[in-house]
């Protein structure tokens, strides 16, 4: 079973084996990265974690409802995140590429906007700084 | 009168200087009820926008939503996920 939340490395290859099968001949993967902006060199992410464990199941039953031959999950990397890895993966496999595109898609929009995460730029000159860039109100 | 438990994330836990709370607030109360008591409570989170994203009991919740005693109000700056 998939740990949603992990403070490791994230490995693309157990988010496939959760979503392939024969009968899904399309999978789509999207990784999200910690860019080298502006000198950052990591950024730090924190959660809510119990209520983001529980969006998270949320946000999977809804894509499974919209694309219910889909098999989607997701893994969110929390913690110090160098720049050049990901901090979250989405996996979306489905009969065809047309629905595995539309739910991975669907997945990490859904997780922008809902997901309890938050981020803190960590810069080279020794700066943090916290990321309140998708500001809904 | 009504306890409800509050916790605070990121910036605003950094704002009010702890994570985790509670306050007291009269009956009926809203979620926005809670905000104000806890703006008096924690002065440092006058820097809050003033109506900030809240979850009541581990969702999302507009601020007009009614509290009771023993929920948990927490107080989310801009999700910033992904």
């Amino acid at each position: 079973m998939m740990m949603h939340l992990t403070r490791h490395r994230i490995e693309v290859a157990d988010l496939l084996t959760e979503v392939q099968g024969p009968e899904r001949g399309g999978t789509s993967v999207f990784l999200g990265t910690v860019r080298n902006d502006a000198d950052i060199t990591g950024i730090d992410y924190s959660a809510y974690e119990a209520m983001a464990l529980e969006e998270i199941g949320r946000i999977l039953a809804d894509a499974l409802e919209r694309w219910p031959e889909a098999r989607v999950t997701l893994q969110h990397r929390l913690g110090l995140i160098p720049a050049g890895e990901a901090s979250i993966a989405i996996a979306a496999a489905a009969p065809h590429r047309e629905q595995a595109f539309a739910a991975c898609r669907y997945t990490i929009e859904e997780v922008k906007k809902r997901l309890p995460v938050w981020k803190k730029e960590l810069r080279g000159d020794g700066s943090e700084q916290w990321v309140e860039a998708h500001d809904h109100r | 009168m009504a306890k409800v438990s509050v916790r605070f994330f990121a910036r605003y836990a950094e704002l009010a200087g702890c994570d985790s709370s509670a306050v007291t607030v009269s009956t009926p109360a809203t979620v926005s009820d809670v905000i104000a008591r806890v703006r008096e409570v924690f002065p440092g989170t006058a820097a809050m926008p003033t109506r900030p994203l809240a979850a009541l009991n581990r969702r999302q919740v507009k601020l007009d939503t009614s509290v009771t005693e023993g929920d948990e109000v927490a107080l989310l700056p801009p999700l910033s996920g992904g």
